[in-house]
């Protein structure tokens, strides 16, 4: 099956790349991600700080996070929100039909949730003859053409405002083109306004779970997030388990890093804190609030310690932004939910490392991303790590689908390399070889041919290092 | 060392050097025979293990590492002119030998190991003299060497020492050239697409030659820009400060 996902990757970034229009969109976009955020940390010295600190509070918060759910759950419930466990994104779904079938609900208006990006919860919701729309700007955009998003936090980076021009021309009724982006913004608003009004129930993400108070903390900065949560008669959110952290003050830090990683703002426009339900004498906000606590393979990336800081992630999408990769190709090309270096190794964690070997192996290890995340993932480790779980089935981990990445002209291929390399005379007779007879290989031959498609051929030196060295008699050990 | 400059050093051409720079492997060894440090060259070196490694094939690459750790005996700094290799053996080494019987003896090498221009800077504290004709140079900065090895400028700081150097910076310095090791050939559509942003943005700088500190990067940049016919040239950092130094 992994032959089948790897031509998958190599192929649909091959196409990406042919294209210069969303080439041109992505190199634009993440330069100007990259300068605001570099403009927000001035001193190297505060944000390393900052980033301690933050790391701090993720990794102490998934050390105790069994203890801190049950009270983040306790709390909620004290606080009159209902809180749900799924296991698997099906059970999500369910669970978020059935809450809406019990309030006879028929439309649901969705704040931006990832999380539901994930459970693919529109189309499921659509199977069962409910309207979900989107009402974050991007989202929107994208769910007028069919599209997924190509980016965590911004999901319709990959288009300017021609196409959008276009698109809304098209598809939204009674428009008429224009690319003014004040006029297309009004476009979409006058279209949600109406929607946040009618709607059954709103939906949204978390960004932070905070234990002591069961309090919901949702980052944005369109304000679509809180008439989501606020204007329906009943608010469903939904978040993977590794959300919570223990205290209110742990939220201040890591909202400052969030904000500042992701768009170089140093606040969003709007910060919200949802605590329950309406109350008596309340003149708003809904009337029943849900919490749907999805697992979806990450309480086995918990039980693993290494793999664990995987889970630390603030999805601000900074990894995204500095990566070479992701900045080429853009994020559709991934085809997973969660595309760039997070995504490279959270979408194998959850679906199978045979299965998406792809996903791990298209990185350079550069360490862009490593350098740049706010909560210090070792994300070029985790590749490594992952790269090892997917061709060894015997190192006692609880990785999904271990050691079926495997194939037998690659184990072949590095034990004959460690075979010469470890034997200094094999060594030595294999680079007199490649030095005498390198240039003469052919350019066509298997892994050259994909060297040489845009450069020259390597041509080895007449002769080695070592072979110069033995010749100058030198002193040698 | 105590603060006190070595008078002997161990010297670790890296496979890349071996094969495809072995001007940049002598410029090295020169480099530090100029700085009055005598260079031990042990027979044997093939490879530091970091192909197999990225790949995931630990075990094939703790076989290789072993032959090689047990080439440097004596407790003297290992210098290498290659940060990618310089970050396998300092950083990566202690990872790959984590729970080994002979973790021990293997974070002791990877103590002992530097990369040949934070060695001349750091410890060597040399001092240039340009003797070469005025030249307008563009810097890569390899991505192991920053990232894993931590080098903090000191390829730059040796150029900076050269009065007739020029050094032009890149648009996007840090950013991956599209090398990646085995990255090059698994994904070989995404690599071109760097290495040949990479080669222009070196063009545009206007510089006669693209320097860095590591093979892996020359190789991809170098086949790149001969593919475009361009009359921009790479060369290892080494290779060319031992030119400018030496007197004709």
């Amino acid at each position: 099956m992994h032959a089948e996902t790897e031509v998958h990757f190599r192929d649909a970034a091959a196409k990406a790349l042919l294209d210069p229009q969303l080439r041109a969109n992505f190199r634009r976009a993440m330069d100007g991600l990259i300068t605001k955020r570099k403009a927000q940390f001035p001193d190297p010295r505060d944000l390393q700080d900052l980033r301690d600190l933050s790391t701090a509070i993720r990794s102490r918060s998934l050390l105790n996070l069994p203890e801190l759910l049950e009270q983040f759950e306790a709390n909620c419930t004290k606080n009159g929100i209902k809180v749900h466990w799924a296991e698997t994104c099906e059970q999500a779904n369910e669970l978020i039909l059935g809450i809406m079938q019990a309030k006879g609900a028929k439309t649901l208006v969705k704040g931006k949730s990832m999380v539901s990006e994930e459970m693919h919860l529109n189309a499921f919701l659509e199977s069962k003859g409910i309207e979900a729309l989107e009402s974050d700007l991007g989202e929107y955009i994208i769910q007028l053409d069919g599209e997924t998003p190509s980016h965590i936090i911004m999901p319709a980076i990959h288009k300017n405002k021609d196409q959008i021009a276009r698109q809304f021309s098209q598809k939204i009724k009674d428009a008429k083109y224009t690319e003014d982006v004040d006029e297309l913004t009004a476009m979409a608003r006058k279209v949600l306004r109406q929607k946040f009004l009618d709607a059954d129930a709103g939906l949204s993400g978390v960004n932070f779970a905070v234990a002591e108070t069961g309090t919901l903390c949702l980052v944005e900065n369109e304000g679509n997030g809180r008439m989501s949560t606020h204007v329906p008669p009943l608010h469903i959110a939904v978040m993977g388990l590794e959300k919570v952290v223990a205290r209110l003050e742990d939220v201040a830090p890591l909202y400052a890093i969030l904000t500042r990683s992701a768009t170089g703002q140093a606040v969003s426009t709007y910060f919200n804190m949802i605590t329950g339900p309406r109350g008596a004498g309340e003149k708003d906000g809904p009337q029943e609030v849900h919490l749907v606590i999805l697992d979806n393979g990450r309480s086995r990336i918990y039980a693993d310690p290494q793999l664990r800081a995987t889970l630390r992630c603030i999805r601000c999408g900074a990894c995204m932004n500095h990566c070479p990769v992701y900045t080429r190709v853009g994020g559709h090309a991934y085809e997973a939910v969660y595309p760039g270096p997070i995504g490279k190794i959270l979408t194998p964690q959850m679906e199978g490392v045979g299965v998406r070997h792809d996903l791990i192996h298209g990185s350079s290890l550069c360490g862009a991303c490593g350098e740049v995340c706010p909560v210090e993932i070792p994300i070029p480790e985790i590749l490594v790590r992952l790269r090892r779980e997917a061709t060894h089935e015997d190192l006692g981990s609880t990785v999904a689908g271990k050691g079926t990445g495997r194939t037998a002209t690659e184990d072949w291929a590095w034990r004959l390399w460690a075979g010469v390399t470890k034997r200094p005379v094999l060594y030595r007779i294999a680079t007199w070889f490649a030095t005498r007879f390198g240039k003469a290989l052919p350019a066509g031959a298997p892994l050259i041919k994909n060297w040489t498609q845009s450069r020259t051929k390597p041509v080895p030196a007449r002769r080695s290092l070592s072979e110069r060295m033995r010749a100058e008699g030198g002193p040698h050990a | 060392m105590n603060g006190s400059k070595p008078k002997k050093v161990y010297f670790y051409g890296t496979c890349l050097v071996d094969l495809f720079f072995p001007d940049a492997g002598m410029a090295g060894i020169q480099l530090l025979r100029e700085a009055g440090v005598e260079v031990v060259f042990p027979e044997g070196q093939t490879c530091c293990g970091q192909p197999a490694f990225n790949c995931g094939y630990w075990e094939e690459a703790r076989e290789v590492a072993r032959t090689q750790v047990a080439l440097f005996p004596q407790d003297l700094p290992v210098v290498l002119p290659s940060g990618s290799c310089a970050g396998m053996m300092k950083v990566h080494y202690p990872e790959l030998f984590h729970g080994q019987p002979d973790e021990a003896k293997v974070r002791a090498f990877s103590a002992r190991v530097y990369e040949l221009t934070q060695f001349l800077v750091d410890v060597l504290d040399v001092k240039l003299k340009d003797l070469g004709e005025p030249v307008k140079v563009t810097w890569h900065s390899s991505c192991h060497a920053v990232r894993d090895l931590g080098l903090k400028g000191e390829p730059q700081a040796l150029i900076g020492q050269l009065a007739h150097v020029e050094l032009a910076p890149l648009t996007r310095e840090h950013e991956c050239c599209g090398f990646g090791g085995t990255f090059s050939v698994r994904q070989p559509e995404i690599s071109a697409a760097m290495s040949c942003d990479k080669a222009a943005d070196a063009e545009a700088t206007g510089a006669s030659v693209v320097l860095s500190t590591d093979g892996g990067c020359l190789l991809n940049v170098n086949g790149t820009l001969e593919a475009k016919n361009s009359k921009l040239k790479v060369q290892h950092v080494a290779e060319f400060l031992w030119e400018r130094t030496r007197a004709r």
